[in-house]
């Protein structure tokens, strides 16, 4: 690990005008994927900002009769909060399909959002990587790809984002409130969030240097069925090949999102349309455009498998 | 090179321990490579004095005692306990949050030693397997698994009773798991429910079905 000077911080002013003024800073929350990274010295920030000292860990009604949760709550606080498991089960769901008790105990809501992609190549240094150098190449083009994205993929960058959290919260609408250095808050449809890899998979997201992720908003909560199937290679303790999250209405319409198929978590309203005419119907729509390696096409018909489950156990 | 000496150590001289012996080597490893480099150095830069590397004061409570020290900045939780505190009962398993062999509970929960910084544990309590049981005095946990055999090696069983002690409390608390057929009602401790509440604890032995039984027994006799 390279050396970092280190400081705590217990205000959001301070936050930011700490990240504003030392370039190399990062945030640390919980740390479980920022530490991994910087031992590995994918990560090599040369100043952290502590930010478990803010309150941002609260978990409260919204006025337009939603849920507001504070991007430090963590993984576990989150998913046992009676109003989410009552309201928003899917995302207690979500969030007790993904990694383990230890990590959850750690993670908090804004780092699981910023989290890293867990493609074998980016981890592995002595590989090409276009996301951790520009230009290097990508070893998982043409590699081992079973786990890779099979949308939203450029010639440049096939890596999935991990989160379970994510997708329920985009199937859910969720949206991200920041806030900048000079004071300016904004916020975030969760699907803006994240930038497409293109040519410059090495920039992940929209967020300027220093803007802090202070919550994420739920709408008002949907009373359908509430289900959060992820398909992996163990029982336990695993990354989703395929997951689905979905919230399906007594009238058969419903939201829907897929984890482990592209860098975001993949929602289509127009594709929700299909929704009462099956899973064949929503995901040839949702996968549009879908381009898969020989090793991860398997992955559309897992997902449209994974749909109809989804759908066969909901309401009728 | 001599061993460094170690106030939990009897017996050094002659009596040296596999630790001890282990550490001797490798330090002598690390010397020679070190000197490698500093010759190196010395030819490019004679004039530039080291510069230690920056590091901050931490005070947390650990097994009920008070300890402060001056750390690294980069020094985990981890390898603070075991290199500077020299509670070696938290082990060093895969260091990438994988394994679960470093489990120590803070502030009641239980976390990966391996995956945070001491500094970042500033008024913390902090409990490790030293906290929870001694040799005469065994942590009821620790009696299940020695009498159902829920190890082999042992290398991960430290990690297995920190992470079983607080997972007990989760299920109390009424944290759902991923296996919980009711998100709201709380879960019974069925094998099921440990099985997939303890799935970050590893054992490369393969002593699962043991340590599913120890944990039940303990949570059968506390509820």
């Amino acid at each position: 690990m390279k050396p970092f000077t280190y400081e705590r911080v217990t205000s959001l002013q301070q936050a930011v005008n700490a990240a504003a003024n030392s370039p190399g800073a990062r945030f640390i929350a919980g740390g479980t994927n920022l530490l991994d990274l910087m031992k590995l010295e994918i990560e090599v920030p040369q100043h952290l900002i502590d930010v478990n000292g803010l309150s941002l860990d609260a978990i409260t009604p919204t006025e337009d009769g939603g849920l507001r949760i504070g991007a430090m709550v963590r993984n576990t606080d989150l998913a046992a909060a009676p109003q989410v498991r009552r309201d928003y089960a899917v995302l207690s769901k979500a969030l007790l399909a993904g990694a383990s008790g230890q990590l959850r105990n750690k993670a908090t809501t804004a780092g699981n959002l910023l989290q890293r992609t867990r493609c074998a190549y980016f981890y592995d240094t002595n590989q090409p990587c276009n996301k951790r150098r520009p230009g290097a190449g990508c070893s998982a083009i043409g590699g081992a790809s079973r786990q890779q994205a099979i949308i939203g993929v450029s010639d440049a960058c096939i890596a999935s984002h991990p989160s379970d959290m994510a997708v329920a919260m985009r199937a859910l609408g969720a949206r991200v409130e920041t806030l900048n250095s000079d004071g300016q808050v904004r916020t975030i449809d969760l699907t803006d969030l994240y930038s497409a890899p293109g040519a410059t998979p090495h920039i992940e997201n929209i967020l300027n240097n220093g803007e802090l992720i202070t919550a994420v908003t739920l709408p008002k909560p949907l009373r359908g069925e509430h289900i959060y199937y992820k398909v992996r290679d163990r029982a336990s303790y695993a990354f989703a090949l395929v997951s689905v999250a979905a919230i399906v209405l007594p009238d058969r319409t419903g939201q829907l999102a897929l984890g482990g198929v592209a860098y975001k978590p993949w929602r289509s309203e127009e594709a929700e349309a299909y929704l009462p005419d099956g899973a064949e119907a929503v995901t040839t729509h949702l996968l549009a455009g879908a381009n898969p390696t020989a090793q991860n096409a398997f992955k559309i018909k897992l997902a449209e498998r994974t749909i109809g489950l989804a759908l066969s156990i909901a309401p009728s | 090179m001599p061993p460094p000496s170690s106030p939990t150590a009897p017996g050094a001289g002659f009596e040296l321990s596999r630790r001890q012996v282990l550490i001797g080597t490798a330090g002598t490893a690390v010397t020679a490579a070190l000197a490698k480099v500093h010759d190196a150095q010395a030819v490019a830069h004679t004039k530039s004095a080291p510069q230690s590397p920056p590091g901050t004061h931490v005070a947390f409570t650990l097994n009920e005692r008070r300890v402060a020290l001056d750390v690294d900045n980069r020094t985990t939780l981890l390898d603070a306990l075991r290199e500077r505190l020299h509670l070696t009962g938290t082990k060093k398993g895969c260091d990438h949050g994988q394994c679960g062999a470093c489990t120590v509970i803070v502030e009641g929960r239980r976390i990966n030693a391996c995956l945070t910084l001491a500094v970042m544990h500033e008024g913390d309590s902090i409990t490790t397997i030293e906290g929870l049981g001694t040799p005469d005095n065994l942590h009821p946990l620790q009696a299940a698994f020695i009498k159902h055999d829920g190890y082999q090696c042992g290398y991960c069983t430290p990690g297995q009773i920190c992470s079983a002690v607080a997972m007990l409390e989760e299920i109390k608390a009424g944290i759902p798991s991923h296996v919980s057929s009711d998100l709201i009602a709380g879960s019974p401790v069925t094998a099921a429910e440990i099985r997939e509440r303890m799935s970050g604890n590893i054992c490369r032995c393969g002593a699962y079905s043991n340590i599913v039984d120890a944990i039940q027994e303990i949570a059968g006799g506390e509820a």
